[in-house]
């Protein structure tokens, strides 16, 4: 498996880790429901096809990924920086 | 205060000379990480710009003398060989880490087959040029591979993980020798 990294290029699958979900991006409001918590930690879905999950590039530039990849071909459709995304820290 | 005394990463360790390739430990010299703060590309080009350096692009190195800008991250990379200049302290967050890396030399012709066996990229000259630098893997050590000319690449790895890189490119090596005696 390979992913093209936004910034380093096509890397080896050796070079990243895999956080989870995409939801880990959605963190609720400090005010939000005890239900909300509940799903943002313990809530995911198993898609068999489109899955958008975090990946970390520890092996070169260090930098949050969001890859959108099919887990019934292993196609993988998009790799996107988190940082810069609408809504990310600075 | 107790006096601290510096010592060699590869303290006595010599060159090594291997199927037709040589290893050897690079000397230690100041290694910096330049990290921008946001919107300062434009001030830091412009005072990088009388050393000879320009900010790099992904993958890629400024080079001058012995001055060597490597891309590192997002707005980020290290200065090696020199202290950053007056003023780029408004401009980036400055860390001194020439304490903290190991550098070994790698080089021959057919380079490529050795480190090929430890670093999971293409580093055909084609595709990996003189100027061309990559922060990797080494076997499972986190290293910043630097290609300074068509027979020679400057690795180099955290301080702590500097024997276990030497042992790995010197088993790289050892191999290599015994397939080409067969």
């Amino acid at each position: 498996m390979r992913l093209t990294c936004p910034l380093c290029g096509p890397r080896d699958r050796r070079e990243y880790s895999c956080l989870g979900a995409e939801d880990y991006l959605n963190r609720p409001g400090a005010g939000a429901a005890p239900e909300a918590w509940d799903a943002y930690l313990h809530l995911r879905d198993n898609p068999a096809g489109r899955a958008r999950d975090l990946w970390y590039h520890e092996g070169g530039c260090r930098e949050w990924l969001l890859v959108t990849r099919s887990t019934v071909t292993h196609e993988v459709f998009a790799v996107e920086l988190v940082a810069g995304r609408s809504g990310a820290a600075e | 205060m107790a006096e601290l005394i510096a010592k060699p990463v590869f303290a006595g360790q010599g060159p090594l000379e291997k199927a037709g390739l040589t290893l050897e430990p690079l000397p230690s010299g100041p290694i910096w990480l330049v990290a921008l703060y946001p919107g300062a590309a434009a001030r830091a080009a412009k005072l990088l710009k009388p050393l000879g350096l320009s900010f790099p692009e992904p993958g890629r190195c400024s080079s001058a003398d012995d001055l060597r800008l490597i891309w590192a991250g997002r707005d980020q990379a290290f200065l090696l060989g020199a202290a950053p200049p007056e003023g780029l302290t408004d401009t980036a967050a400055l860390t001194d880490q020439s304490g903290g890396w190991a550098g070994l030399s790698l080089s021959g012709p057919g380079v490529e087959a050795a480190l090929t066996r430890l670093v999971p990229l293409d580093l055909r000259l084609r595709e990996f040029p003189p100027g061309r630098a990559a922060r990797s893997l080494l076997n499972q050590i986190p290293a910043l591979i630097l290609r300074e000319d068509e027979t020679r690449f400057a690795i180099r790895v955290p301080r702590s993980m500097a024997r276990s890189a030497w042992a790995d490119c010197a088993l790289a090596l050892e191999r290599l020798e015994a397939r080409a005696e067969r």
